[in-house]
């Protein structure tokens, strides 16, 4: 007797070859999608929301794209959470290990066509990944003791990331600004320190890093416009009317002159808290909150610059740069640390007014001041540079680096094409199959160039077969070319990155057999 | 009928809006419940054994599970089926009772329902069906129990533990690093474990999770990780031998329950009322001082200034952290939680090691290590993986990987894996079939056929030939009557489980029995389905 009805309504089960046809598909053409983007002449997308406005996003960055896109297909979404993850673990190769993953799929396809069960699949890609990973290991160059040399390193993987984004054109000026950015972190990871701002107007090459800080505020009125050798007290407390905090206080008054006298008070007790500030010998007060009209005119009449609504990340940074704490209490003058720069003056960048500090005691923090033609050439910009950056910070702790430009597919497919030789049983074809999905990677960096891939592939793989090659494909003069020539690097823990998370999504698609999908929830329509 | 007459002789009618209900009555009622209950345990008869495959599972809001753990894809189903709805009970009980085989469990249950349908075509009465099933659930536990072996352990050879784990988790997606992971939990839970009363508490063991980095990276802590930071962001990163206070009051003015009103109406009063709030805010911060603590937890809210006096006075504090990581905090550093600054005493404080912050990847995501604490009886797991499916089913396969370590720590018999148990209980069943006279002992050889369900499903998904692999271990077992003979699904080349290091828990298997059986008999006796239809 068959069974009517086993799951509520509207939910669908899928099985065996259907499921995983399924899966396949799904996860390809999330593969192909961003497939065109990859490389130094991949092209951008244009993302239009679907919320109020359709505002337009022109990207390349494969994270960004995922993000953005309404999936339905489970497996697919499994895709797009490895890109997520790798752009918050390392920032880059968001598109290349989607790819991976996808062209690491359309290989299993084929095997599973050929009746070889998932499993042994699964176990011969984690035998290649393995592999390839030693492989790299094996290649890896680590420059950490010789200074200069590193920051030569850091150079070439900036430059070499950013020729794939909308940056390409300035890569030298930009990877000049990634790599002091990063140089000035020291080692820590914290990318919250680095400030970009963006003002639309003038070219992206009158883009700057500046040493101090800029905050994107303006100055109260009537206060100085620019100060030397600044004081600056770091504040997050409230200065409107500073409620009692005490739990169910309330003013209940009988008569109209009462109600004056506690205005007074209040007033009183600002006054006080406003001493109080200005008593730390200060002339500079950020506060996070709001600053109302009555304190901010104590202020200026005692000529200290106060400003006010700093947002929190901003403070953060400032404290960070001054050197100050972020205060919150007045009582002990003496014990709150103040930060000190040597000036603090308004600028102008374009039309807008903005606060700089410079000459300022920590040089932790920095800000990036981004330039552009319009709105949507900043934001790609700055999610260009923030990849940069975040490559930079992560190869500052890890400090390997490889050759770019296809040269780490090429190094990892020859060592797992040794492997399927030497394996015997079934698993050698799964793993001479992931060895074609890593081919695949320089095939569609040629491709995305208009290249004759097929043939540059064969070439590449020849110079490969000699021991110590650095041979990888030059986009830009469409041949083989010497990657250590050329300066094109990536960090180690990116490709690594890429290669084992791409390798976990496709194991994972791969072995499941069934997909059951729930009855989606239904919104109330609020119309 | 539901059609009765009154004492005038009207008729009336006993359940409401007849057409408006589906109603199956008799056999019909029967077969209908155990085509579903035969369809719940088809969806998970292939994600059994090592090289079972996985679901995946969609939930109304578009989350994606992928997962192999039975008792997970039962639950987030969606199933609307009254039977099917058993089937999922039955898979959750027996994740809360054992933990693990909570897809053996239902692929069993189906097999004896399927028995049962053959059995109730030849006209069995049901309920002689179900008490048959009685009779030969009892003989395979005893069964169980004789071909177990006890098998020795101590703190320092935790080998047995960690084979036993790595059977559990060579079925799952971690199966990749099982070794390392089957130590892991093996670790944890005798780092928790209570030997002398053979009992392990796991709520002492914190299993936390963040995406990044591989899953290698996975380690085992002794201490607690808190997804926290620091309240204020220039406060120190690391902390040696802290001394810590644990609140559960914030560091705001008190509000007492009672409802109360201050009346402010002079300006004398508005004036001593602030200085009493802040002397509020410097009293607490004193007295956290005071009883020399290096850095105060809190469950609730900061002030502002509170938080400046905090960091001004040079006390690191945490705020937000939840209820229950408090208690593994106060448990971890031989603290005591402290509800009011009076109550803080120098010996209510908690002592450990090392506190620091640590900082993941790009993302501003940082957490905070208790290590090297005081008692280091509560333990944190802390899964890396590449994404948050894989750390979630991780997550599912560690809690299994626990709970037969704890279950081994309660009773240390074993049976060994690979469906040899149940071969060796079929056969017995099936000799102990005949002896039985009556109707009961169809049912009991149907038993004994079901039994054979779980080795065959488990060559079946093996890629091996079903039948000819169980007939020829079947054989094997009898000819060498060694109960140790299973499928060989990783084509090892060898049938002993004994020597493949194969091995399930005693209560496991005796429990998956008895459990299945109980919610077959439950179905069987159903000889009546109303539903209300749909609107």
């Amino acid at each position: 007797m068959a069974v009517d009805k086993l799951f509520k309504d509207e939910a669908t089960e899928e099985k065996g070859e259907r499921a995983r046809m399924a899966s396949f598909i799904g996860a390809m053409a999330i593969a192909d999608l961003v497939k065109t983007t990859l490389g130094p002449k991949g092209m951008d997308k244009i993302l239009q929301s679907t919320g109020r406005g359709h505002s337009v996003t022109v990207t390349n960055d494969g994270a960004t794209i995922l993000k953005s896109l309404h999936i339905d297909n489970p497996a697919a979404k499994v895709l797009v959470d490895i890109s997520k993850v790798q752009d918050d673990e390392v920032g880059d190769g968001t598109t290349s290990v989607v790819v991976l993953a996808g062209e690491l799929l359309r290989e299993a396809e084929k095997l599973v066509n050929a009746k070889i069960h998932p499993m042994t699949i699964i176990s011969g890609y984690r035998m290649a990944a393995e592999c390839s990973r030693n492989a790299l290991l094996e290649k890896v160059v680590d420059n950490k003791l010789d200074a200069e040399k590193f920051k030569a390193d850091l150079m070439k993987i900036a430059m070499t990331t950013l020729s794939s984004k909308i940056l390409s054109q300035d890569k030298e000026h930009f990877a000049k600004l990634a790599v002091d950015a990063v140089m000035r972190l020291k080692g820590s990871t914290n990318l919250e320190a680095i400030q970009i701002i963006k003002k639309p107007g003038g070219s992206l090459k009158e883009s700057f890093l500046d040493e101090g800080f800029i905050l994107d505020k303006k100055i109260g009125v009537g206060q100085p416009k620019r100060i030397e050798n600044a004081k600056i007290l770091v504040a997050n407390t409230a200065m409107d009317t500073d409620k009692v905090k005490i739990y169910g206080a309330r003013v209940r008054v009988d008569s109209m002159a009462k109600v004056a006298e506690i205005e007074v008070a209040e007033k009183e007790k600002m006054r006080e808290k406003v001493q109080k500030i200005i008593n730390h010998g200060i002339n500079c007060f950020v506060n996070r909150q709001l600053i109302y009209n009555f304190p901010e005119e104590l202020f200026a009449d005692a000529g200290v610059l106060a400003i006010e609504h700093a947002d929190f990340d901003g403070i953060e940074r400032l404290a960070l740069v001054t050197g100050g704490e972020i205060a919150s209490t007045f009582d002990n003058p003496e014990s709150v640390k103040l930060g000190h720069c040597k000036l603090i003056e308004e600028i102008m960048i374009g039309e807008d007014r903005l606060i700089h500090f410079s000459g300022v005691e920590l040089g932790q923090a920095c800000t990036i001041v981004l330039r552009g033609a319009s709105p949507h050439m900043l934001d790609e910009a700055e999610r260009s540079l923030h990849d940069a950056l975040c490559v930079l910070s992560q190869t500052v702790n890890d400090s390997r680096v490889l050759l770019g430009g296809g040269w780490p597919e090429m190094v990892m497919a020859k060592a797992v094409d040794e492997l399927a030789r030497k394996t015997p049983g079934k698993r050698s074809h799964a793993i001479e199959a992931f060895s074609r999905a890593l081919v695949a990677i320089p095939t569609t960096i040629a491709d995305n160039a208009g290249l004759d891939s097929a043939e540059l592939v064969a070439q590449l793989r020849a110079e490969h077969h000699k021991e110590g090659s650095t041979a990888g494909i030059d986009v830009i003069s469409g041949c083989v070319g010497d990657m250590a020539e050329l300066g094109i690097s990536e960090a180690f823990k990116v490709k690594q990155a890429v290669l084992l998370s791409a390798t976990e999504a496709a194991e994972m698609i791969l072995r499941v057999d069934e997909i059951i999908t729930c009855a989606p929830r239904r919104r109330e329509d609020r119309m | 009928m539901a059609l009765a007459f009154d004492e005038f002789g009207r008729p009336f009618i006993i359940l409401k809006e007849q057409e408006q209900k589906t109603r199956l009555r008799g056999l019909d009622a029967q077969k209908a419940n155990i085509a579903s209950g035969k369809a719940v345990a088809r969806i998970l008869r292939t994600s059994l054994g090592p090289k079972g495959m996985d679901k995946m599972l969609q939930s109304p809001d578009g989350d994606v599970t992928i997962t192999n753990d039975g008792a997970t894809i039962l639950e987030q189903m969606d199933v609307d089926n009254q039977i099917a709805k058993l089937m999922v009970e039955l898979s959750r009980s027996q994740d809360y009772e054992i933990g693990d085989g909570t897809t053996g469990v239902v692929v069993m249950a189906g097999a004896l329902l399927e028995q049962a349908e053959k059995l109730l075509e030849r006209g069995i009465h049901p309920i002689r069906i179900a008490e048959g099933y009685e009779v030969a659930s009892r003989i395979a536990f005893e069964h169980l129990e004789r071909i177990s072996h006890k098998f020795e352990f101590s703190a320092t050879n935790i080998e047995p533990l960690v084979q036993t784990c790595m059977t559990t988790l060579s079925s799952k997606i971690v199966n990749r690093c099982k070794r390392s992971l089957a130590e892991i939990a093996v670790k944890a839970v005798l780092a928790v474990a209570d030997l002398e009363r053979k009992d392990v508490n796991l709520d002492l063991i914190k299993v936390e999770g963040k995406v990044g980095g591989k899953l290698e990276d996975t380690e085992l802590i002794f201490g607690i990780v808190v997804d926290k930071d620091m309240s204020h962001p220039q406060m120190p990163k690391q902390i040696e031998d802290a001394k810590i206070a644990i609140l559960t009051c914030p560091f705001e003015p008190p509000k007492p329950k009672t409802k109360h009103k201050v009346d402010i109406d002079t300006v004398e009063k508005f004036q001593t009322l602030r200085q009493q709030e802040q002397k509020y805010f410097d009293d607490m911060v004193q007295k956290c001082k005071d009883v020399g603590a290096t850095l105060v937890i809190c469950q609730w809210g900061f002030d502002d200034e509170a938080n400046h006096l905090l960091m001004n006075r040079n006390l690191p504090a945490v705020r937000w952290v939840g209820g229950v990581e408090l208690e593994l905090i106060a448990i971890a550093t031989g603290g005591r939680i402290v509800p009011r600054f009076q109550e803080l005493t120098p010996e209510k404080l908690g002592r450990a090691g090392l506190v620091r912050e640590k900082a993941f990847g790009t993302t501003k995501d940082r957490m905070i290590y208790i290590e090297h604490c005081a008692n280091s009886r509560a333990v944190t797991i802390f899964i890396r993986g590449g994404n948050k499916m894989m750390i979630e089913e991780t997550k599912r396969s560690i809690h299994d990987a626990l709970c037969v370590a704890r279950n081994l720590i309660r009773n240390n018999s074993i049976v060994y894996g690979g469906g040899s148990a149940e071969i060796s209980c079929s056969i017995a069943v099936e000799a102990a079939a005949d002896k039985y006279p009556g109707v009961e002992q169809y049912a009991i050889r149907g038993f004994a056929d079901a039994l054979d369900a779980i080795p065959m499903a488990l060559a079946e998904n093996s890629g091996l030939q079903p039948i000819e692999t169980l007939s020829a271990v079947k054989s094997q077992q009898i000819k060498e009557n060694n109960s140790c003979c299973g499928i060989d699904c990783n084509d090892v080349g060898t049938n002993d489980m004994r020597e493949q290091n194969v091995f399930e828990t005693l209560i496991g298997k005796q429990q998956q029995i008895l459990l299945a059986t109980q919610v077959v008999k439950m179905i069987l006796k159903i000889d009546d389905v109303i539903s209300p239809s749909d609107y």
